[in-house]
């Protein structure tokens, strides 16, 4: 028999990882929550980043790419994995494109390119408002293409519930439940891949698809897996609220001159044209004269919720939300320039934005964190191809790749830098893995004893929880008391005494969560017990997030404390504001010193316990980001001055600073 | 377009509960049964935010005590295709039905039922597997030698790309299969001591004889006409001439005036008809 894999999600990373293996010969059974043609990745519109042709004559070049994404994540990634991905990316956007994928085009017929934040060159390819789905289905059919030859078998509308473990620790299968009959099986394999996504929903609602709980994650975590830079959550300034979900809405609404206010008057439920301008407060025009509107988004986000939170001025008062106004714009500009992107306000709101200004907030749209994984760095400093080490987690023969690592984005992400690390991760650990089988012993002539048990250990678990154990929770309320916390203590701005709390407050679910009462205790297709145990689940990675945040005492990418923040230079006075600069420079290395270092969590079963892992960068040496900081050519200065006599190779710093973007 | 002035638009939609009428199934096989909820309003729900509701509370509107109801949603943005279902006797995506709207045109309750053509699994919850079958009966897929890198694909003009891209948009919901006269129900029972597999099997033979439905119509006219998805041209045809293939298209076109993504069914299905009768010709002359 030949080895088997089994791969965990089919959205971009795990159909890539099935394509790729099953090219290479190894036979795949895919696990996923859903048809793997439905996973999150179709919701991503916006695109995915290369170098190209283009704009290596622009100046361009794998290694701006790369120092972009290390730029943007705040020196928190390992610098060869993200390394080799900015090196692949042209080659990834390539195999796309003959895929099929109906990318944009130039009136000559190339592939079009657009202009994300993070950098100042037109990297991103995109396939009309919806790239995410048009690679996903690229993947998906050559996926289908191979399940009609026999090598892939597809389990769609199965629960991943943990990998299976032999008796020295190494990943022998899975073991998953049919989400219809309810049956739990054990899929024994000689290597697991665990391609499942982010973990918004333990803010209840965000940007992403109900599927992305996190669980699949957690329950590796659960099972030895060790988690990484939890604390790093992205969080979208403008998403339009709904009461089942976050939608994205794009930041190109501000970029066409949109207007962000709220009432000056606390409570003030006038219509909001009623309104006349002298009582409208347009806070980020008048905190920030110079950028107005188009503030960075790190800070447009801080300074809307600050708004509604701590302020009390939110719009609505059941729901925190400001008004983002595009009315003072003529109709047929909009239409014209916005048309997209209004019709999705208008089909899910139900109110033409032309006419009304839209109501928006933040939004977790993101997770940077996620299962660590390791990789071999190469003589050039990238990865070592087909390495059995690159993307496996420390538990041997279980690997992670997709949005559920936390190998690529650092302590932010880059807008159209996700797509890419999906597709890239997933194409590049298949050599790897097929090494990796081919060195070890297979599990087809492994006693059936250790699958039997595992299997057992989740029918236990599943039968406690249909009989209930007495309890009275309900776990719809838990998980909506989760996302309250999380999304108060651990989005935007966060303050210890408020983690604290709230750490405190998780720990409390977790108990009440171990006494649900179902409302359904039948099996077939009970969707209550499978969401309950998502619920469970959900809370160790929320108590990773909360305890990372907690620790991490500075500012770093998309983590804020107020009381850790750098603050701008003061003094008018050259000489006093050079030497400010100085102090401002050595505070910045001593917090490197103690804080570039990823959070590496491991969990106890109750508690998860935060270590820290020194990050490698001995690619690009780390250098401050000063966005909208008063004096920062001043500190700018400085530093080069230091790090030239460091005699460190010093990339060329950008003098435009750089915006962290993501859509 | 919003026709009231919004303040107007306000004023009327404020009821304080909603009534759903939903209609159930436990299991294949067993009856169906209607069933009343009652949630509170919130302003811009939709449909999905009301089922969410339902299942929080598992309470009739008389107050007893039920399972909660089942059904199946992803993205909660029309773009994944999971939440089809019939709301007051249209088929929809749940997650872009907004309540406000169908409270418009039938205040008294919101009516939720299953899709038609599939069979359920439970309540509102359906067996689609046969619209991913079609997809491999039509070879959607374009034939790459492989995935090492080979460079670039072909140039393709803008018109081409113009033409493609709203193809490749299907999500594959399956609501033109629930309004397509012609696609009928196919349901088939488990048998004693029959496996997994073997009623997979036995699914699909019958799938394959069933109509292939107009979604894997358009996705075959999409490879066709994509630089080397042509390559395998005529083996699609020829799954479109073989029965329950094209030539079982009524033309009807209930399907273009359901599906959410506006796909331009009728002129696939008009094209491949075109391209179906031209290949048999030239396989006549080629004999
Ligand atoms: C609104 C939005 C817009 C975005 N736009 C962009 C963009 O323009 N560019 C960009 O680069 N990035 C974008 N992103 C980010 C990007 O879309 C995601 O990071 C990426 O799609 C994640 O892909 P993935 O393969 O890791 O996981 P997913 O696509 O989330 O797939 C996860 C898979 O795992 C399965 N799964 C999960 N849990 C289980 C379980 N317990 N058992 C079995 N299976 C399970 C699911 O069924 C699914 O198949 C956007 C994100 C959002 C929310
Ligand atoms: S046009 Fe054909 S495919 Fe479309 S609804 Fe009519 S019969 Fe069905
Ligand atoms: S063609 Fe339209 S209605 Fe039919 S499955 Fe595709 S998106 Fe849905
Ligand atoms: S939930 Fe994805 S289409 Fe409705």
């Amino acid at each position: 028999m030949a080895n088997r894999v089994v791969v965990i999600g089919g959205g971009l990373a795990g159909l890539a990882a099935t394509m790729k293996l099953a090219e290479l010969g190894a036979p795949v059974d895919m696990i996923s929550l859903t048809p793997v043609k439905r996973s999150h990745s179709v919701c991503a519109q916006g695109g995915i980043n290369s170098v190209s042709d283009l704009t290596r004559q622009e100046g361009d070049n794998e290694w701006t790419h790369f120092d972009d994404t290390i730029y943007g994540g705040d020196f928190l990634q390992h610098q060869p994995p993200v390394k080799e991905m900015s090196f692949w990316a042209p080659k990834v956007i390539d195999l796309m494109d003959r895929l099929g994928v109906t990318f944009n085009r130039t009136p000559e017929g190339f592939i079009d390119r657009r202009r994300f934040g993070g950098t100042l060159y037109r990297r991103t390819a995109f396939a009309g408002a919806t790239t995410g789905q048009q690679l996903l289905y690229a993947l998906d059919e050559q996926v289908r293409r191979r399940e009609s030859e026999g090598l892939v078998k597809k389990y769609e509308f199965w629960d991943f519930l943990g990998p299976m473990l032999d008796d020295n620790g190494r990943c022998v299968g899975a073991v998953a439940q049919d989400m219809v009959s309810m049956e739990i099986r054990s899929f024994p394999a000689d290597a697991v891949v665990v391609a499942t996504g982010g973990c918004g929903l333990v803010y209840g609602r965000s940007t992403m698809s109900v599927f992305c709980t996190g669980s699949a994650a957690s329950r590796c975590f659960q099972a030895g897996g060790k988690y990484g830079n939890a604390e790093f959550i992205q969080v979208h300034p403008t998403a339009i609220p709904g009461a089942d979900k976050l939608r994205l809405m794009s930041e190109s609404a501000r970029g066409e001159g949109g207007r962000v206010w709220v009432p000056r008057r606390p409570n003030d439920s006038r219509y909001p044209k009623d309104i006349p301008e002298s009582e409208r407060y347009y806070f980020l025009e008048e905190r920030f004269p110079k950028y107005g509107n188009l503030v960075p988004r790190d800070i447009a986000t801080r300074q809307i919720f600050n708004v509604c939170v701590n302020e009390g001025l939110s719009v609505d008062p059941t729901r925190l939300c400001v008004y983002l106004d595009l009315t003072h714009i003529p109709r047929a500009e909009l239409d014209r320039k916005l048309g997209g992107i209004l019709e999705i306000y208008e089909k899910f709101q139900g109110v033409d934005p032309r006419e009304e200004p839209m109501k928006i907030f933040p939004a977790v749209h993101y997770s940077m964190g996620g299962l660590w994984v390791d990789y071999e760095k190469s003589a050039d400093g990238g990865l070592l191809p087909g390495s059995p080490k690159n993307q496996m987690t420390n538990i041997p023969g279980l690997y992670a790749i997709g949005e559920c690592d936390y190998q690529y984005h650092g302590a932010n992400r880059l807008g159209a830098n996700s797509l890419l690390s999906c597709i890239f991760s997933g194409l590049f650990s298949a050599p790897g893995i097929i090494n990796w089988m081919k060195s070890n012993k297979s599990v087809a002539s492994m006693s059936s004893t250790i699958f039997e048990r595992a299997v057992a250990k989740q029918q236990d678990r599943h039968k406690a929880l249909l009989s209930g154990n007495g309890g009275s929770e309900n776990p719809y309320l838990i998980h909506q008391e989760l996302g309250d916390i999380m999304t108060r203590s651990a989005t935007v701005v966060r303050e210890n005494t408020q983690l604290t709390e709230a750490y405190a407050k998780v720990l409390e679910l977790q108990e009440r969560s171990k006494r649900c009462a179902l409302s359904d205790t039948g099996n077939w297709s009970n969707q209550n017990v499978i969401f309950t145990k998502s619920v469970q689940d959900m809370i160790p990675v929320a108590l990773t997030i909360l305890k990372g945040a907690l620790q991490r005492d500075e500012c770093r990418g998309a983590h804020f404390k107020e009381a850790f923040a750098q603050n701008s230079l003061t003094a008018e006075d050259p000489i006093e504001r050079r030497r400010q600069a100085e102090e401002w420079c050595d505070d910045f290395e001593k917090n490197n010193k103690q804080f570039l270092k990823s959070s590496v969590a491991t969990f106890d079963g109750t508690e998860p316990d935060v270590q820290y892992e020194d990050v490698d960068t001995s690619l690009i040496p780390p250098r401050p980001r000063l966005y909208g900081l008063v004096g920062a050519e001043v500190i700018e200065e400085v530093w080069k001055e230091r790090s030239v006599a460091k005699s460190l190779d010093q990339p060329k710093a950008s003098t435009s600073e750089k915006q962290l973007v993501s859509v | 377009m919003i026709a009231a002035t919004p303040e107007v638009a306000k004023e009327r939609r404020k009821p304080q509960k909603i009534n759903v009428r939903i209609l159930r199934q436990d299991a294949p096989g067993k009856p169906q049964y209607w069933e009343r909820h009652q949630v509170d309003y919130e302003p811009d729900m939709n449909v999905i935010s009301v089922l969410q509701k339902v299942a929080a509370q598992s309470k009739t509107s008389d107050g007893s005590a039920v399972a909660p109801v089942s059904w199946d949603c992803g993205c909660l943005e029309e773009v994944c295709g999971s939440c089809t279902m019939v709301i007051n006797g249209r088929v929809r995506q749940s997650c872009s039905a907004l309540v406000d709207r169908l409270l418009e045109q039938a205040p008294e309750e919101i009516e939720l039922r299953p899709m038609n053509k599939f069979p359920v699994v439970r309540d509102l919850m359906v067996d689609r597997s046969r619209l991913f079958r079609a997809l491999q009966r039509v070879k959607a897929w374009v034939p790459v030698d492989g995935y090492y890198d080979m460079g670039a694909g072909p140039k393709i003009s803008r018109d081409d790309q113009e033409r493609d891209y709203p193809l490749s948009q299907c999500m594959s919901c399956g609501c033109c299969l629930d309004a397509c006269p012609q696609f009928t129900k196919i349901e088939l029972q488990r048998q004693p001591n029959e496996s997994e597999d073997d009623l997979k099997k036995r699914r699909n033979e019958a799938y394959d004889e069933g109509f292939v439905g107009p979604h894997a119509i358009s996705q075959a006219m999409l490879f066709n006409s994509n630089p080397v998805g042509k390559n395998m041209a005529d083996e699609r045809l020829e799954a479109l001439m073989a029965p329950g293939g094209i030539q079982a298209c009524g033309n009807a076109q209930n399907c273009v005036s359901v599906c959410p993504k506006q796909i331009p069914l009728t002129t696939s299905i008009a094209r491949a008809g075109r391209a179906v009768t031209v290949y048999a010709l030239k396989k006549i002359f080629d004999r």
